[in-house]
């Protein structure tokens, strides 16, 4: 399948590249790792009339832990994230994550700003960014500007992102003391898209109820979901196998999915549940080593 | 018609340089312009991993990358794993272990499983199957593919050309 055609555009700092942006408009889309973009264009699903090639641009590509965040640059690739030792030490929620995102291929190319920019609610880091209460750094000629992953996502395909805009960066709160996570997702094979999968976050407190928790479900609505009643439930509340179970009922709930190949929607709001509980178990058994 | 862009490449050692429409994928790069009709397209949907090469050390499905990206890479194919007229570990494992039926999937298996062993040289199964889980077989059902690294990994430990 060939592409349509396209200019192509090589910036080599962000000025320059918003600069193109504020240019074209509309018709310029930003190339991150291209594992989504292209395979869309190949299949005239996005037809951009030109493109910014943003992977020479430098100071994009980072890890690292900076003012009480974890700061991961827009062009940190999958296979980064996923041999960090910072990020396998600490958050093995992300660990969780990038490992099941398509396969080592595409993780060597694929970004992490490009997974949220995209604005698909299949994708993986969504849930995740939304359970750990993230923020996106987006960059554009006025400047810079923090968008909390809560506002982020605002339709299908469609973030919060103008399109004189470039996702820089990604801020994860560091997580206090007794904190962990985890995300699980069920796919038909390694590279598929999650036929649901559920993201978890919690700190307890010193007598081991929640004190904060995030849960984020993938691919079961028009945008990725925050679970927010069985967030709420939780908290305040042990993480005992009754409390799991009906916070997992309440995520269930929450879920919007459709029917497609990959099941009818109530075996996929019966997926979240299990996974939800799943994911809550083994975030109880994480916080406690 | 978009400006043609300048493409500069090493592949398996040699500097090439060609002027391409950006639209020009790396697969076709390489397979219709460069002439090195090893790297195969498979299901040009960026799941099967037939057109798998190595770009600056690092494998990548060529069917998902434009070629004008590639400019000032490195580039690896399966046809620069032949060294001195002899074969790598790697194509000596798959022949003696039956790695390979139709063949269609190997230059891709070849390349997915040289950059896992340039990483870990002494892989344990459950490694090399996570290394070739971009990778699709429709013949092997795997086990032998697993034999001819296993196979790779015994011969490079032994001292064996890399």
């Amino acid at each position: 399948m060939i592409p349509p055609s396209f200019e192509y555009l090589r910036p080599n700092t962000i000025p320059e590249a918003i600069a193109m942006l504020q240019q074209h408009g509309d018709a310029a889309k930003i190339l991150s790792g291209g594992q989504s973009l292209i395979p869309m264009m190949k299949l005239r699903l996005a037809r951009p009339a030109i493109l910014i090639d943003i992977n020479r641009i430098s100071g994009l590509s980072h890890i690292k832990e900076e003012g009480g965040y974890l700061k991961i640059g827009g062009l940190t690739r999958e296979a980064e994230l996923e041999v960090s030792p910072l990020v396998r030490s600490k958050y093995p929620i992300l660990v969780d994550t990038t490992h099941v995102i398509a396969d080592p291929q595409v993780r060597n190319l694929a970004t992490v700003g490009g997974n949220l920019a995209h604005g698909d609610p299949a994708n993986d880091h969504p849930a995740t960014m939304i359970a750990l209460g993230a923020q996106v750094v987006a960059n554009g000629p006025k400047g810079e500007r923090v968008i909390p992953i809560d506002n982020f996502f605002v339709s299908l395909f469609t973030t919060a992102l103008k399109p004189d805009e470039i996702l820089t960066e990604i801020r994860v709160p560091v997580p206090p003391p007794r904190s962990a996570g985890a995300y699980l997702k069920l796919e038909r094979k390694v590279g598929d898209f999650a036929t649901a999968a559920v993201a978890v976050q919690v700190t307890l407190d010193e007598k081991g109820a929640c004190q904060k928790v995030g849960m984020g479900l993938t691919n079961v609505g028009a945008t990725p979901v925050k679970a927010r009643k069985a967030e709420d439930f939780l908290r305040g509340k042990k993480l005992d196998d009754d409390a799991i179970a009906q916070a997992a009922q309440l995520a269930a709930d929450q879920a919007e999915p459709s029917a497609d190949l990959r099941g009818p929607v109530e075996y996929k709001k019966g997926l979240v549940k299990e996974l939800a509980k799943r994911a809550l178990q083994l975030t109880r058994e994480r916080v406690s080593k | 018609m978009p400006k043609k862009q300048t493409v500069r490449v090493k592949v398996n050692g040699v500097q090439r340089e060609m002027e391409v429409e950006p639209r020009l994928l790396l697969v076709h790069f390489i397979r219709e312009k460069l002439g090195l009709t090893g790297t195969h397209v498979g299901c040009d949907t960026s799941n099967c991993g037939a057109c798998t090469v190595v770009l600056d050390g690092k494998t990548v499905k060529s069917c998902t990358v434009f070629a004008v990206q590639a400019d000032g890479a490195e580039l690896l194919t399966v046809e620069g794993l032949l060294r001195d007229g002899k074969l790598h570990p790697l194509q000596e494992g798959f022949k003696q272990e039956h790695g390979l039926q139709c063949g269609f999937c190997t230059p891709g298996m070849l390349m997915s499983t040289y950059a896992l062993l340039e990483k870990n040289s002494q892989p344990t199964e459950q490694d090399i199957r996570w290394g070739i889980s971009g990778n699709l077989c429709r013949c092997t059902g795997y086990q032998n593919i697993v034999k001819a690294v296993q196979y790779a990994a015994g011969k490079l430990a032994q001292g064996g050309p890399r």
